[in-house]
């Protein structure tokens, strides 16, 4: 299957990357092409340019900054999974891109592509969300931070302007427990339903796959504030939420998975 | 679009559409028909090359984003004399293969997973192989002989 015809130009740094996408509507970026190759193969997308950062190498990095841990969005999951830095002062994060798909697409996919492409069956944009992180995006006006919580809107669709770049990933650094748990069948598939729990004075809980954008367990997180059973603030783990049917799952049995999911989460948080 | 690459020591250039998928450019440009298509959807990983060193779905790269890359494929394992490589020789010894369709796929992956990690057992080999699929062997000796390969290239 070969996608639609298009245009390449290649960038070499993110301002030529945003001046190579300004005026033109149907212009992509590219960084690693593992959400949008298989997309315009099946022609789902079909922009007209594609403008390639993937060559931006000052945009992959990983940096101690004390409470913060800065991410360059071109650094590819393989280099999250394998970080000393990450391992030993966010782990979470390194534990979850070594769970994205299977070690040839860790290879080539990106940090900064998958919160791009805010699929709210991936398992980074989750963790992000999770974590509180903080998204560095850069544009034709200079840079602009943007909160996770305010990042994903909707269906493959986020707080990025089109000719903005994400050029930064910050994690806090002083994560005091954590639980990533990823429920499939299958090795390698994405996450049917998958939780990601983060405590840090209060306990952030965050969904994969119960929406069209990753979404925060806000039912759990109020009864565990409000001092609820580890039970009891599992089985709110949906509350106020619409989770998708699909051949893996009917809509009650991702309600279910969410509540044993969470429970399990919870749980390893101690 | 003019790329250029080195593929199995060799630098080749070709004028590709932007279009042209890695795995197209190696099979019908470069005629090496030893990396095979078997989903074309990112899924089987019979399509796994090295580029710079590192296994890949070349179904999911395209040709000018390789540009530059340093490839292996299968053409490119075995010395000049036709000595197999410690992998390739582990999987015949092994009978790591039926039909062999998912065999090219499945060495380069191997190779990979072997240079990346010096402790490799079962479970490892098992999961570090997820993303490639044989619908022949069941995998058990596909996992024996990794193990094996893995043992001689001192891992
Ligand atoms: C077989 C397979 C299995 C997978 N399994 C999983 C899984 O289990 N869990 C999971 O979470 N993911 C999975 N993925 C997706 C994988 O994580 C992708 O690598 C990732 O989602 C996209 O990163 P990329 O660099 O390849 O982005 P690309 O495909 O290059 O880009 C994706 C989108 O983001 C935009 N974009 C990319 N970078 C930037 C940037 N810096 N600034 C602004 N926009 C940008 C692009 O324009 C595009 O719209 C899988 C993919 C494959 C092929
Ligand atoms: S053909 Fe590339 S992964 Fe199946
Ligand atoms: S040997 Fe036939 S698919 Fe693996």
């Amino acid at each position: 299957m070969y996608p639609a015809s298009f245009e390449y130009l290649r960038a070499l740094s993110v301002a030529e990357a945003i001046s190579m996408v300004s005026n033109n509507e149907d212009a992509k970026f590219i960084a690693g092409g593992h959400s949008l190759i298989p997309l315009m193969k099946l022609r789902l997308a079909t922009p007209s340019t594609l403008v390639d950062i993937g060559r931006i190498g000052s945009l992959s990095y990983v940096k101690d900054e004390g409470s913060q841990i800065a991410i360059g969005a071109l650094t590819r999951h393989r280099d999250i999974e394998i970080s000393d830095v990450l391992r030993s002062k966010a782990p979470m994060l390194a534990h979850v891109a070594g769970m994205v798909g299977d070690p040839s697409v860790r290879h080539r996919g990106t940090i900064g592509g998958s919160i791009a492409h805010g699929d709210g069956a991936s398992d980074l944009p989750a963790a992000v969300l999770a974590l509180d992180a903080v998204l560095v995006v850069e544009g034709p006006s200079g840079r602009r931070e943007i909160k996770a919580t305010d990042f994903f809107k909707g269906f493959l669709e986020t707080a990025l302007g089109a000719d903005e770049v994400l050029v930064e990933i910050r994690v806090p650094s002083d994560i005091k427990a954590w639980s990533y748990q990823k429920f499939n069948r299958r090795a390698q598939d994405w996450a049917i339903v998958g939780v990601a729990a983060v405590r840090n004075g209060t306990t952030r809980v965050s969904l994969v796959n119960m929406g069209a954008t990753p979404l925060r367990a806000t039912g759990t997180e109020a009864a565990l504030a409000s001092g609820a059973s580890l039970d009891d603030a599992a089985l709110r783990a949906d509350e106020g939420i619409d989770p998708p049917a699909d051949l893996n799952a009917s809509v009650e049995y991702r309600r279910h998975l969410a509540h044993v999911l969470t429970k399990r989460a919870l749980s390893e948080l101690g | 679009m003019k790329v250029t690459l080195t593929v199995n020591g060799k630098q080749v250039s070709r004028d590709v559409e932007p279009r042209t998928l890695l795995v197209h450019f190696i099979r019908e440009d470069l005629s090496l028909t030893g990396t095979n298509v078997g989903c074309d959807t990112s899924s089987c990983g019979a399509c796994t090359i090295l580029m710079g060193g590192e296994s890949v779905k070349s179904c999911t790269v395209l040709a000018v984003q390789a540009d530059g890359a340093e490839i292996t494929t299968i053409e490119g394992m075995a010395s000049a004399d036709g000595t197999m490589n410690a992998v390739q020789r582990a999987f015949q010894e092994n009978h790591g293969l039926q039909c062999g369709y998912c065999t090219p796929g499945m060495v380069m992956a191997s190779y990979s997973l072997i240079k990346e990690n010096s402790n490799l057992d079962e479970a490892a080999v098992r999961e570090g192989l997820e993303g490639n699929l044989c619908r022949c062997t069941g995998y058990h000796n596909i996992v024996k002989a990794v193990l094996a390969a893995a043992s001689e290239m001192g891992a």
